[in-house]
């Protein structure tokens, strides 16, 4: 067998154990609600025949990239302020570390009392979760940047924007990438949380309304997975940003 | 009035103090150091370790102010970095988000492309990196660092190097063919060169003027001349001599 081969078997075996486990046990409990793997695929094809897992697809991740893309707009410049001018730091240092333990899901309330329901209190949300992330990578980014950089920048008379765009903004790229990756893994988990409450579209609002509608726990679960999938998706995108030559330098010596 | 028309010097060092504040108590660094360097002359500054040598390149350079004193070239004080003399340290600052064509070009300014092309291409031919213009730094050796490191900083033209000991993290045998290189460069392109370096052969084979600094609070303890025509060689009696003469003044010689 070749290393290739054996290594897609190693991956792929506890998954299939999983599948495994899960039929065996539903069989053998004899459970009338929880599905079968089967019923599940079964599911799943249901909900794509009927347009139905696009429309949800689609509706959380335009959620999460108006909420995302907000977040990044504002977080990359205020961390990279809070990382070059310690007195934006001792500004805003306390601001940011107060607010950034609460959960977004705290925020569910507060979020449906000023956004109401529909579209924009989940994009809030998403917006405060990833927020946070950002801002606290990019200013440990330009915070942690080698002084020799700075120090030859300098030399070259280099000042002001010219000094930022050049190596600031180079200089703290890999953490700054970083921090959008893990923001956007958390704006993920958080539009899950924020469909089952404020709007009636979504993969969030597919899996609560699965179960409030009628016990469709094949509907649940395939709901789940594709949340993974879909996430799993979503980092692979933010991986490959981490290799490019920009970026890796500071992961490689 | 003079009767002679007064020679002003480069770089003109007046009276420098210095004393850092640790956490321990004050230590004094620089004590009074004042000398003068030449246009186009090369000065070596050797010192035991810990003398301030260092220090006060840094300070000549502009990246720290001196307590008392001040630093002259041509006349007028510095105040901070400039780009007319460049700074080459011990570790190599390459950008390690450009690749080495793109560094070498960083200093550069208000040029069209194919002009900083041009320029580019033939500082990479004087330190010998042809075929390395697209690499990153972290492909390229120490050795080749340092010589990419001495390309962007003549791009720019500067009247004065400042070296601190520049092939110090380089292992023996890329040191020495560093030391062949900046002299071969040197004589392609005339600057106003301070090296500090621990290096007593180092300062010898390169400098026209070796100022010996005491240990610490640094002041120029003693100032050898090197007559000796280049290339020179360390076996030649009279520059052996010397060597032997500025080795007891370090104290590691009897």
């Amino acid at each position: 067998m070749s290393r290739a081969s054996l290594r897609g078997l190693t991956a792929a075996a506890p998954v299939l154990a999983l599948l495994a486990i899960w039929h065996l046990a539903v069989v053998a409990s004899g459970s009338l609600i929880f599905p079968t793997p089967v019923q599940v695929a079964a599911g799943l094809i249901d909900l794509a025949r009927q347009g139905l897992l696009l429309k949800h697809v689609v509706a959380s991740l335009f959620r999460v990239t108006v909420g995302y893309l907000l977040a990044v707009a504002l977080a990359v410049p205020v961390g990279m302020l809070m990382g070059w001018f310690a007195s934006v730091h001792t500004f805003l240092n306390p601001l940011v570390q107060g607010l950034r333990p609460i959960s977004p899901i705290a925020w569910i309330p507060l979020a449906i009392l000023w956004f109401g329901v529909g579209d924009l209190s989940p994009i809030f949300l998403i917006f405060l979760s990833s927020f946070f992330p950002m801002v606290v990578g990019t200013a440990a980014g330009v915070m942690t940047i080698d002084a020799k950089y700075l120090r030859a920048a300098r030399n070259f008379e280099f000042s002001g924007l010219r000094l930022f765009r050049s190596v600031v903004l180079p200089a703290a790229l890999p953490q700054i990438v970083t921090g959008m990756r893990i923001g956007l893994g958390v704006a993920w988990l958080v539009v899950v949380a924020a469909e089952m409450i404020a709007v009636s579209s979504g993969l969030g609002y597919l899996i609560i309304d699965s179960r409030n509608a009628g016990n469709r726990y094949d509907l649940v679960v395939a709901g789940m997975l594709v949340i993974g999938a879909v996430g799993f998706a979503l980092d692979i995108v933010m991986r490959r940003l981490e290799r490019l030559d920009e970026v890796r330098w500071r992961y490689e010596s | 009035m003079r009767a002679e028309a007064p020679v002003t010097p480069k770089v003109d060092v007046r009276g420098l103090t210095k004393t850092f504040h640790p956490r321990g108590g004050p230590v004094p660094v620089l004590d009074g150091v004042s000398f003068t360097v030449g246009d186009g002359e090369f000065v070596a500054i050797v010192g035991p370790s810990g003398c301030g040598k260092s220090t006060l390149l840094s300070v000549l350079a502009g990246f720290e102010t001196p307590d008392a004193g001040e630093v002259r070239v041509d006349d007028r004080p510095v105040r901070e970095p400039r780009r007319e003399a460049i700074f080459i340290f011990q570790q190599p600052s390459l950008f390690p988000w450009l690749d080495l064509a793109d560094n070498i070009v960083f200093g550069l300014d208000g040029e069209a492309a194919a002009a900083r092309r041009a320029r580019a291409a033939h500082y990479i031919e004087l330190v010998g990196l042809q075929g390395f213009e697209h690499a990153f730094p972290r492909e390229l050796s120490g050795g080749m660092q340092q010589r990419a490191e001495l390309a962007r900083a003549l791009i720019v033209k500067p009247e004065i190097l400042y070296l601190d000991e520049p092939f110090g993290a380089l292992d023996a045998l890329t040191r020495l063919r560093m030391r062949a290189e900046l002299s071969r460069i040197l004589s392609v392109e005339r600057h106003t060169v301070l090296l500090v370096t621990h290096d007593v052969e180092e300062a010898l084979q390169l400098a026209d003027r070796v100022l010996v600094l005491s240990p610490r609070p640094a002041r120029v303890q003693h100032v050898i001349e090197v007559k000796q025509s280049r290339p020179r060689t360390l076996s030649d009696p009279e520059l052996a001599a010397v060597k032997t003469a500025l080795l007891r003044e370090l104290g590691v010689a009897p």
